[in-house]
């Protein structure tokens, strides 16, 4: 991981609303990233090409170009995480984002705390970029060699189809996944719809991977969007 | 007071003209085994009806056809507009000022009542206007007041402030406006319901983390107040719509902590009976007084012991969304001494059984 204070991150903020460009940048400044600003799509995109920032918060709605527009064209040549800011708390415009490839969402009033969690969480997991054999999190480890899985020291036993969920769910921790996106990678295309399975199949896995009586969560609901799969949230 | 008729004037003359002459062809089959006089009945019968729904005119022109067609197929002779007997002309007038009589009263009765109803409605949106503009305008200005009044002595006597004065005043700001977005969020979901564009989306949900959500998202309000939550265990999924239910919770646990001390206990719970979800919020605070037990889920309505910081519309929010999912909203003396909401939802379940 890079040292915060040798190589700070930079982030670019893409929000065409002049208070909440400063408000962001007093903010990211005091948790020492390096920000730079663009106020429409177009500026937006040619600041991506030429800066690299190593994070971008886009607003959906910006004057120009749609915020949707510029994060398809630039998902085919920038690879780091895109957060969304969202005006309304529209879930249609969460989700199409989400499967353009935004790694999260925030929605407008954001408090700033959340904020700059949901930039620590996406940064955290993209700089993990190698595929590991082991996962090892707190009360939960994974060996994908042997396919096996603990809880809390115990080997819990998984269906095929738990284990695929929960291997999508790890590869992607921190990100919030579409329901879409979850059911076209482990059930295939033709059960997109089927949201039911994915429901009880989440359901089950949580029994097994999580710990209920002391409230610990590792895998959370994005009301009417996905989930986020976040293990070592303590 | 023009009277909206969704039955279009050119259609009213059509059936005015058509019914009349349709129920007269119809008793014509019965010719020889019933009397004129039962077939006079059944027209103005008709007429009463067609002068429920219909305009003036036409309900005269109804009560026309009336006459005419029990004359032309009833009174002797047949098929003939004349009539043979002195009797049967008083019985044919006698029938045609009735049937004027009755179109024109029953027309009458209902305009009469149309009016009374919409003055009532009238009265009632001009009630519900100037409770919402007072409302309003003091819980939107209160929080905009306090987020502006901050802002000027934080810009005007910043220096001069002590850094305990300015970050109280920060705190204020950040407060309010926290306050004034949950106002606007409950306006939206407010018209959400009464503009009847509200769709309910079903999903398999589970309950202890729809619950978990809440308590979570509103644990900056707690204070000292000490909230349990008891989930039934091994709850199976059930079908709501998770976002609507969600706020439902939100709402309820809102008004417990605004209505209690803060050293109070909030307790919820949830169990599913018999293919119902049962829902609950209660308190050991003050209670409602039974006066307000009514009230409580009206718009605006606000209880008398209150911390300033609602709009008066969670209740009825709560009680619009749990109708809208064919459930009940109840409120009842706690066990635990204050105030007990029930929420009762009929779900369809699904257990959690492994299946591949």
């Amino acid at each position: 991981m890079k040292q915060v204070n040798m190589n700070p991150y930079k982030i670019l903020v893409i929000d065409d609303e002049p208070s909440i460009r400063k408000l962001l940048e007093i903010e990211l400044q005091a948790s020492k990233y390096v920000v730079s600003e663009a106020e429409n799509g177009k500026k937006g995109m040619s600041k991506i090409l030429a800066d690299q920032p190593d994070l971008v918060i886009l607003d959906l709605g910006l004057p120009d170009i749609s915020g949707h527009t510029v994060l398809k064209k630039v998902r085919q040549w920038y690879k780091n995480p895109v957060i969304i800011l969202s005006a309304q708390s529209d879930e249609q415009d969460i989700i199409k984002a989400l499967d353009n490839g935004a790694n999260d969402y925030v929605v407008k009033p954001f408090k700033n705390k959340e904020l700059m969690a949901r930039i620590r969480t996406a940064l955290r997991f993209s700089t993990k970029i190698e595929p590991t054999e082991v996962y090892n999190y707190p009360g939960l480890e994974i060996d994908t060699a042997t396919r096996t899985v603990k809880k809390n020291g115990q080997y819990v036993k998984l269906t095929v189809t738990q284990y695929d969920l929960l291997m999508l769910f790890c590869k992607n921790e921190g990100k919030v996944l579409t329901h879409h996106t979850i059911l076209k990678s482990v059930w295939g295309d033709e059960h997109v719809t089927q949201l039911e399975y994915l429901r009880v199949f989440v359901a089950q896995l949580r029994k097994k991977i999580e710990d209920e009586e002391n409230g610990i969560r590792k895998i959370f609901t994005e009301s009417g969007i996905g989930y986020r799969f976040v293990a070592d949230s303590m | 007071m023009p009277i909206i008729n969704p039955i279009s004037l050119k259609k009213q003359y059509v059936v005015a003209i058509a019914g009349p002459v349709i129920v007269g062809f119809a008793f014509l089959l019965l010719y020889n085994h019933i009397h004129a006089s039962i077939v006079a009945f059944f027209l103005l019968f008709l007429l009463s009806i067609i002068a429920m729904f219909f305009e003036l005119k036409p309900v005269l022109l109804t009560a026309f056809s009336c006459a005419f067609i029990w004359d032309f197929l009833f009174l002797k002779p047949q098929f003939g507009l004349l009539v043979e007997t002195s009797d049967d002309v008083i019985r044919l007038l006698t029938f045609f000022i009735v049937a004027l009589l009755n179109g024109v009263l029953t027309h009458k009765i209902r305009k009469a009542e149309k009016i009374v109803w919409d003055r009532e409605e009238k009265e009632n949106i001009l009630k519900l206007y100037n409770t919402l503009f007072s409302s309003l305008s003091h819980e939107l200005r209160t929080p905009v007041t306090t987020i502006s009044g901050c802002a000027d002595s934080l810009i005007n006597h910043g220096s001069a402030l002590s850094e305990k004065d300015s970050q109280q005043l920060l705190t204020e700001i950040s407060s309010a406006s926290f306050r004034l977005n949950q106002q606007i969020n409950n306006l939206l979901n407010m018209s959400r319901l009464e503009s009847g564009f509200l769709h309910i989306r079903k999903e398999w949900c589970d309950i202890r983390e729809l619950a978990e959500q809440v308590v979570e998202g509103l644990k900056y309000k707690f204070g000292q107040h000490k909230v349990t939550l008891s989930i039934q265990p091994e709850l199976p999924l059930v079908s709501l719509d998770f976002g609507l239910m969600q706020q439902v919770l939100l709402n309820l646990l809102n008004n417990a902590l605004l209505y209690t001390q803060i050293d109070s206990s909030i307790l919820i719970t949830a169990v599913v009976e018999n293919n119902h979800l049962i829902l609950t919020v209660e308190d050991n605070g003050p209670g409602i007084p039974e006066a307000e037990i009514g009230k409580a889920f009206d718009k605006f309505f606000r209880g008398a012991n209150i911390t300033p910081g609602g709009t008066g519309l969670g209740l009825s929010i709560v009680k619009g969304y749990t109708e809208a999912h064919h459930g009940k909203v109840s409120i009842k003396k706690s066990d635990m001494g204050g105030a007990e909401f029930i929420v009762n939802i009929p779900v369809s379940l699904k257990e959690l059984y492994e299946t591949s």
